[in-house]
């Protein structure tokens, strides 16, 4: 099949971009999305043209380095993937496809789709972590949880942290992913002991790093390629609230 | 205090503000749709209970200077979270996904809620203004004035603004209601359903039978 594109392409942080369109053409409906692009590039990259700057890394969906706006949808229009597993058969022939980075000031674009995902890093520096010896896997049981805090808390750490809910959201509020975080240590006994500083730093550096503020809107969760729910957010808010009044 | 400040002027302390002003704002809703409601039931009943109001000035003037007070902070909290996510968010996506991940009361809620400010404002400049001056001069004809005068329902052009600025208040309340419960951190406690039963009474079946009020007086009184 055939499939136009139109990509946003930009040399670097300091100079602004436009869309460059682009055909593709003899692309099968088995190539993933980023295999379309490698195709595109080869071609690119043999008539002497720059090729398209875009971040992956495992190609598996686990992650959380790729992610692309495409038609407006970040990851794409296929629900609960990254954009590294989503297809070609996805799309029809002659579609025309709008493919952007995630679009946020707490994410500036690097070059063409690549944007600087540090913020997230920050967030996590502020808290994402329990200051506990670890040590090697504990025998099972030897820290009663009961099954339905260990279900919601490995449903929170599934976040990648691919920034997905950034993109999606109006206001590019980063609360599911701070949610996820603050959710996954909170509801295990390790995390609870630092619930409180967590809550007010994370949330007070997610301020600082410029990311907006949530409207319950609930794009995020739609968009999410782990599915998070926003469930995560009204958990984050609780958790805020009481850290800010104790 | 500098825990209290440090926490309104997070992201989730704003969200907070305009969650609990907007509930606040919302249960003043109810005691004006039992007021109105008596316009369907009887226009003595309506006069003498509007009349009544007058000798409980104190009161109303302390009631009325506390929703002014709520209005202001859910305003200006509204404006400054605007400002700031449109900072965050300086440039969309070339392609809008619109209602496919979010619904259309959640994204219109700026305009919306700037549609009602501009019926509120209407609204107190012509009934509620005209209702002082009758209590001055001892005027009790209230009725009148709502069902019948140029400046209520006997001008179709106001009961249509009416009609759609209560469309407008349902979508807005709609939204405001899960949010507010949301931000509170409520939405997946055991509480849910009442909660959500509580939502539909407020954006449903208030709007509604302030729409009905609008459309009985607008289309079919002295018809």
């Amino acid at each position: 099949m055939k499939v136009t594109l139109q990509v946003w392409r930009q040399k670097n942080r300091t100079t602004t971009g436009d869309f460059v369109s682009y055909d593709v053409e003899n692309v099968s409906g088995d190539m993933s999305f980023f295999e379309m692009l490698d195709m595109l590039n080869n071609s690119l990259i043999s008539e002497g043209e720059d090729p398209i700057s875009f971040d992956h890394d495992c190609r598996e969906g686990i992650c959380g380095t790729c992610g692309v706006s495409i038609n407006g949808r970040a990851h794409g229009p296929l629900k609960g993937v990254t954009t590294c597993q989503l297809h070609m058969r996805s799309f029809s022939d002659g579609d025309v496809l709008v493919v952007e980075p995630w679009r946020a000031s707490a994410f500036p674009v690097i070059r063409d789709l690549v944007v600087d995902r540090t913020s997230f890093d920050k967030i996590m520096e502020a808290g994402g972590y329990v200051s506990i010896k670890t040590g090697g896997t504990p025998d099972a049981n030897a820290i009663p949880i009961p099954k339905f805090d260990a279900e919601e808390a490995m449903d929170s750490a599934s976040c990648i942290g691919c920034g997905a809910c950034v993109a999606s959201c109006k206001n590019s509020s980063a609360m599911l992913f701070v949610g996820a975080k603050v959710s996954q240590f909170a509801l295990l006994p390790q995390g609870k002991v630092e619930r409180k500083e967590r809550a007010l730093n994370m949330v007070a550096t997610m301020d600082d790093e410029g990311f907006g503020n949530c409207s319950n809107t609930g794009a995020c969760e739609v968009e999410c390629p782990k599915e998070i729910s926003i469930i995560n957010i009204a958990r984050l808010n609780r958790e805020f609230f009481k850290a800010s009044f104790n | 205090m500098a825990w209290f400040f440090k926490f309104i002027n997070s992201s989730i302390g704003k969200k907070f503000i305009m969650a609990l002003t907007g509930l606040l704002l919302s249960l003043f809703l109810i005691i004006h749709l039992g007021n109105n409601l008596l316009l369907l039931v009887d226009e003595d009943i309506f006069n003498s209970l509007v009349g009544g109001l007058g000798g409980l000035k104190p009161l109303v003037r302390v009631i009325e200077v506390l929703l002014a007070i709520l209005f202001m902070i859910h305003i200006i909290n509204g404006i400054r979270l605007t400002i700031q996510n449109k900072k965050s968010s300086p440039q969309g996506n070339k392609v809008n996904s619109g209602t496919e991940t979010a619904s259309i009361s959640s994204q219109t809620m700026a305009i919306s809620g700037i549609t009602i400010l501009a019926f509120l404002i209407f609204h107190l400049r012509t009934i509620w203004v005209k209702f002082q001056e009758m209590h001055a001069s001892q005027d009790h004809e209230f009725f009148n004035v709502v069902a019948e005068s140029n400046i209520g329902f006997g001008n179709i052009w106001i009961t249509i603004f009416y009609i759609i600025a209560l469309i407008l208040l349902s979508m807005h309340l709609k939204h405001g209601f899960q949010s507010a419960f949301q931000t509170f951190g409520l939405s997946d406690s055991r509480y849910k359903t009442i909660i959500n039963c509580i939502a539909v009474f407020f954006w449903f079946v208030i709007p509604g039978l302030f729409i009905t009020i609008a459309i009985y007086f607008g289309f079919f009184f002295n018809n």
